[in-house]
């Protein structure tokens, strides 16, 4: 942190709108973490704009004592790359949900994340509509009954972080909104990767969607469902860390239990700076209830950053053109002189 | 065409005198007919005549070949005094195939000369264009036209012969054997086109020769056969004085923007999703890096519009680009960009609609779209630009008022004057006006930055993100005057709403009063916009010189219109609006000033001709 820079606190990052999201809703919880997190990247807050769409989550930027930009369903990647484009300097956040990032703004998410622009892409997903009052989303397992499917629906879900590996991703992580420390840690290292950074936080939505995630949050339970990942350590999870995850013969996973004569050894490594995004599908699609689910980051590698390549042309065409000059550009082509 | 002087009797070859010409390249999609038109353009204009085109090719880059669908032409009118369009009917016709000839022929003046390529009417493109016989065996069919059938086939592959080439490739130079014969016949300097030649195959040497070779070998056919006892000349035009280049629509509104970044000092973002007939501004503008230029080709027409409106919002030049069904897609993000006031510019290359429609030909319809085509009370300035190189002005005039006023503005263009060229007198850089920007750098009161404090032209402040001390949020949700707070009373809502509309409106006391041109008050005035200007200048003015008490104000602003237009209007006992669409300026204005106007509109995915709007003049005008 450059010591020219005031310290900001958690403080500083909050701005004098009211927050209005329902009691004991996971969106405070990430709130809060984020403003937390934020004064520790040595980054002045004239500096970070988040952008958002439409749904519950979408109001964060309210919020915060940044910049913001309130965007309309679906199109914050959208928008924010414009700001990127435009003010490169920015350290541009998109606040999203499953129902705006997935279903309306599927299309934005997708080019976003296979251009890989500098942005950090945080997907609440709570498996529900909260706004528009408790219809299923994209990620809404089938047979959920809701509003708008009273015999259950008949949709499959998708996978975030899959459609995230799928769409190239550079960095891809999960985290729980009440598992504040690890969330911070998660919401940390997006904020330090160059490139997209796409982060689902399993968020609870206490009013439409209680409970979806409580087996991933409740303490005494969430050992067994999930497994935190730690590069160059093996996946061990289980309340008296007993369990682990290794590949079988044929390279699937399997859960096993380390007191049968299986050793660390044999189990699986973490290795979020793999080439290869094999590891991070195969642990994006490890699924409650078959599998523990990774916490973490599955996945962090660096590619050509796209905002920085359009930067980089641009500077090499007015080296090799020079600056563009107006007469040279009016005068070009063929022209003639009436007297 | 009229001829200046009388011609000499048809005793040998003679030469005539000009002031007018129009000739048409018509042939298959892929006989290049579209480079012959540019190449014959390009040699007329560096001669000095005014120019005035006409590109029209099919929706389809390969629709089977030799059929009516696949036909491609391109008609240029060329000229000793000042034109303001292609022409309404064709002195010469090129058909290179029997397709052409047939959907072509009806444009072709009676006496004109029509050049075919009679290699390519046999039997199997006769049936493919739809011909029972061959009409140019028929005495009937092409009676009352100066026919000639070259076997431009044949002469080609003889003018490349010993080259090398296999069948294929010396057909495809058919397009340049054409050219060289329209050349002589008209007495155009190649020079241009065969130093084109030379530098787009540099690295294809025989394909240069070859292209060379077809272009000499249909200059030396017309000269040395006796087929063409006439040979025309049409002297350069007497233009205004100054330098001049060939320009396009499409071109004009990238040269545009490049200029606007440049006298703005700021960069200019473009976002654009591929699109007929826009897509050309983004290929052009892409090419201007070096001008502060960043183009992004957006995954969608949406995301092209949201990422416009985050650049505004990042505090560049935002601009975007697209026609009908594009602008569909984006009607939501310019209502957010309309509601958080940020400044940009939305390009409308208008096409045929509605839906997909037609993509490759020109309408004005979408202006009751761009007016009114967004959710809620959502006004946007609209702007019209009336020939290609007026693009590049309108362009400025646009970014100019989207900045001052910080809202986004729409330009309307038509596929007519993006695709179509004329000569555009160069503007000298001193002569450029300002696009003054302000980003504020302070907070406007004592309690820290307000976003919606308003200047006493209602317009905010545009803090850029990256200032400190202006953090501040933005977005669709309404929001409170001066805080810019989230905020849902009734009363602010009616406030806002109010205030936003009066921004717009309060813009008609800073852009030009409309100008008529001919009387000050008569018995008809025409009023027009957007690229019908050409036609409707051209046929007002004729019936001026008729005598008859007709002027005409071809109107630039559309929103809000010209503080003075109402006034305008009633000194005239008729108001006639011509437009390719079915009235939509008719129906504002009517609307507007409950004044009666005349529509005379047009649907065809083509421009008037100056005739018919001249003979709906006299119409009115004898009753
Ligand atoms: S509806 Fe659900 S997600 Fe939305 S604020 Fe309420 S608890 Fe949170």
């Amino acid at each position: 942190m450059s010591s020219l820079l005031p310290q900001l606190t958690a403080k500083d990052f909050a701005s004098d709108q009211e927050v209005r999201w329902c009691p004991r809703c996971g969106d405070y919880s990430i709130l809060a973490q984020m403003k937390k997190v934020l004064p520790e990247l040595g980054i002045p807050r004239e500096k970070f704009c988040f952008v958002s769409g439409i749904g519950c989550s979408s109001r964060f930027p309210y919020y915060m004592n940044t910049y913001g930009f309130h965007g309309i369903h679906g199109r914050a990647p959208a928008v924010a790359t414009g700001l990127k484009l435009a003010n490169p300097d920015m350290q541009v956040w998109v606040i999203t949900g499953d129902g705006d990032a997935l279903s309306i703004g599927g299309n934005h998410l997708m080019h976003a994340i296979r251009r890989n622009i500098d942005l950090n892409i945080v997907l609440f997903n709570n498996q529900i509509y909260g706004l528009t009052k408790g219809q299923y989303s994209p990620t809404s397992p089938r047979g959920s009954r809701t509003k708008s499917t009273p015999y259950g629906s008949v949709d499959n879900p998708l996978c975030p972080l899959s459609v995230a590996i799928g769409c190239e991703a550079t960095f891809v992580a999960r985290s729980v909104d009440v598992d504040i420390r690890h969330l911070a840690g998660v919401l940390t290292q997006a904020a330090h990767h160059k490139g997209t950074s796409f982060v689902e936080v399993y968020q609870d939505c206490n009013v439409f969607n209680s409970g979806a995630f409580r087996y991933a949050s409740k303490k005494g339970e969430k050992e067994d469902h999930v497994v935190y990942l730690e590069d160059g350590k093996p996946l061990i999870f289980g309340k008296n860390r007993d369990k682990g995850v290794r590949l079988n013969a044929y390279g699937r996973p399997e859960v096993v239990e380390l007191s049968s004569g299986i050793s660390e050894d044999d189990l699986l490594f973490h290795d979020s700076k793999a080439e290869d995004p094999s590891l991070a599908f195969l642990l994006a699609r490890m699924r409650y209830p078959d599998f523990p689910e990774p916490l973490g980051v599955l996945r962090n590698v660096e590619r050509p950053v796209y905002d920085e390549s359009v930067r980089q042309q641009v500077q090499e065409a007015t080296e090799r053109l020079g600056e563009g000059d107006l007469d040279a550009l009016f005068n070009s082509g063929d022209t003639w002189i009436v007297e | 065409m009229s001829a200046v002087d009388t011609p000499s009797p048809p005793a040998g070859r003679h030469h005539e005198t000009l002031d007018t010409v129009v000739v048409r390249f018509a042939g298959d999609s892929g006989d290049g007919m579209q480079l012959a038109g540019t190449q014959f353009t390009n040699v007329s204009a560096a001669f000095g005549n005014d120019v005035s085109t006409l590109p029209d090719f099919p929706a389809e880059i390969r629709a089977p070949a030799g059929t009516i669908a696949g036909v491609s032409g391109f008609q240029i009118c060329f000229s000793s005094h000042d034109i303001y369009t292609p022409g309404d009917e064709v002195d010469t016709l090129v058909a290179m195939n029997p397709a052409a000839l047939k959907s072509n022929l009806q444009d072709l003046k009676r006496g004109g000369t029509l050049i075919v390529n009679e290699d390519a009417f046999e039997k199997s493109n006769l049936q493919k264009a739809g011909y029972d016989s061959n009409p140019l065996e028929d005495g009937e069919a092409l009676a009352g036209y100066r026919v000639h059938r070259v076997p431009m086939t044949r002469l080609t592959r003889d003018s490349v012969e010993g080259l090398g080439l296999s069948q294929r490739e010396a057909d495809r130079c058919k397009n340049f054997f054409a050219l060289g014969l329209v050349y002589w016949l008209y007495d155009r300097d190649p020079k241009p086109t065969e130093e084109w030649v030379k530098a787009k195959f540099a690295s294809k040497p025989v394909i240069a020769e070859a292209n060379l070779r077809a272009l000499k070998g249909g200059s030396n056919y017309g000269f040395s056969t006796e087929s063409f006892t006439v040979h025309y000349e049409v002297p350069p035009a007497r233009l205004a004085p100054g330098k001049y280049r060939k320009i396009t629509g499409n071109e004009a509104l990238a040269m545009g923007m490049a200029t606007a970044a440049k006298v703005s000092g700021l960069n200019l973002v473009f976002s654009g999703y591929p699109i007929t007939p826009a897509s050309d501004v983004l290929h052009e503008l892409s090419r201007l890096k070096n001008f502060g230029v960043t183009t992004f080709q957006a995954e969608d027409e949406i995301a092209a519009m949201s990422a416009t409106v985050g650049a505004a919002f990042g505090g560049a030049l935002a601009v975007t680009a697209s026609s009908g069904p594009g602008i569909c897609l984006k009607g939501e993000a310019m209502g957010l960009g309309m509601i958080t006031e940020l400044p940009m510019v939305i390009i409308d290359v208008q096409r045929g609609g509605p839906s997909t429609g037609l993509p490759t030909k020109t309408e004005q319809s979408d202006l009751l779209l761009v007016m009114f085509g967004r959710n809620g009370e959502s006004p946007l300035p609209v702007l019209a630009a009336a020939t290609p190189g007026d693009c590049f002005w309108t362009m400025q005039e646009a970014l100019r008022i989207a900045v001052e006023f910080m809202t986004p503005v729409v330009l309307l263009s038509d596929g007519y004057i993006a695709n179509g060229a004329e000569p555009w007198r160069v503007p000298k850089v001193d002569d450029l006006q300002p696009i003054r920007v302000e980003h504020p750098v302070e907070p406007n009161t004592e309690d820290g930055f307000r976003p919606y404090l308003r200047d006493e032209r209602l317009v905010r402040p545009w803090a850029v993100p990256g200032t400190p001390g202006l953090e501040h949020r933005v977005g669709g949700l309404e929001k409170a005057d001066i805080t810019g707070d989230v905020e849902y009373s009734p009363e602010n809502h009616q406030h806002m709403s109010d205030v936003r509309r009066r921004k717009v409106e309060g813009i008609a006391r800073f852009i030009p009063e409309q100008e008529v041109d001919g009387p000050e008050s008569g018995d008809l005035l025409v009023v027009s916009w957007g690229g019908t200007f050409g036609a409707v200048r051209t046929a007002v003015r004729k019936c001026q010189e008729a005598g008859l008490s007709v002027a005409h104000a071809h109107v630039r602003y559309l929103n809000p219109f010209p503080a003075n237009l109402e006034t305008v209007l009633s000194r005239y006992r008729h108001v006639l609006i011509p437009e390719l669409n079915l009235g939509q300026l008719s129906f504002i204005i009517r609307s507007r000033y409950l004044t009666d106007v005349i529509s005379l509109n047009k649907i065809q995915g083509k421009p008037f001709k100056v005739g018919e709007v001249a003979s709906k003049i006299k119409e009115i005008l004898s009753n």
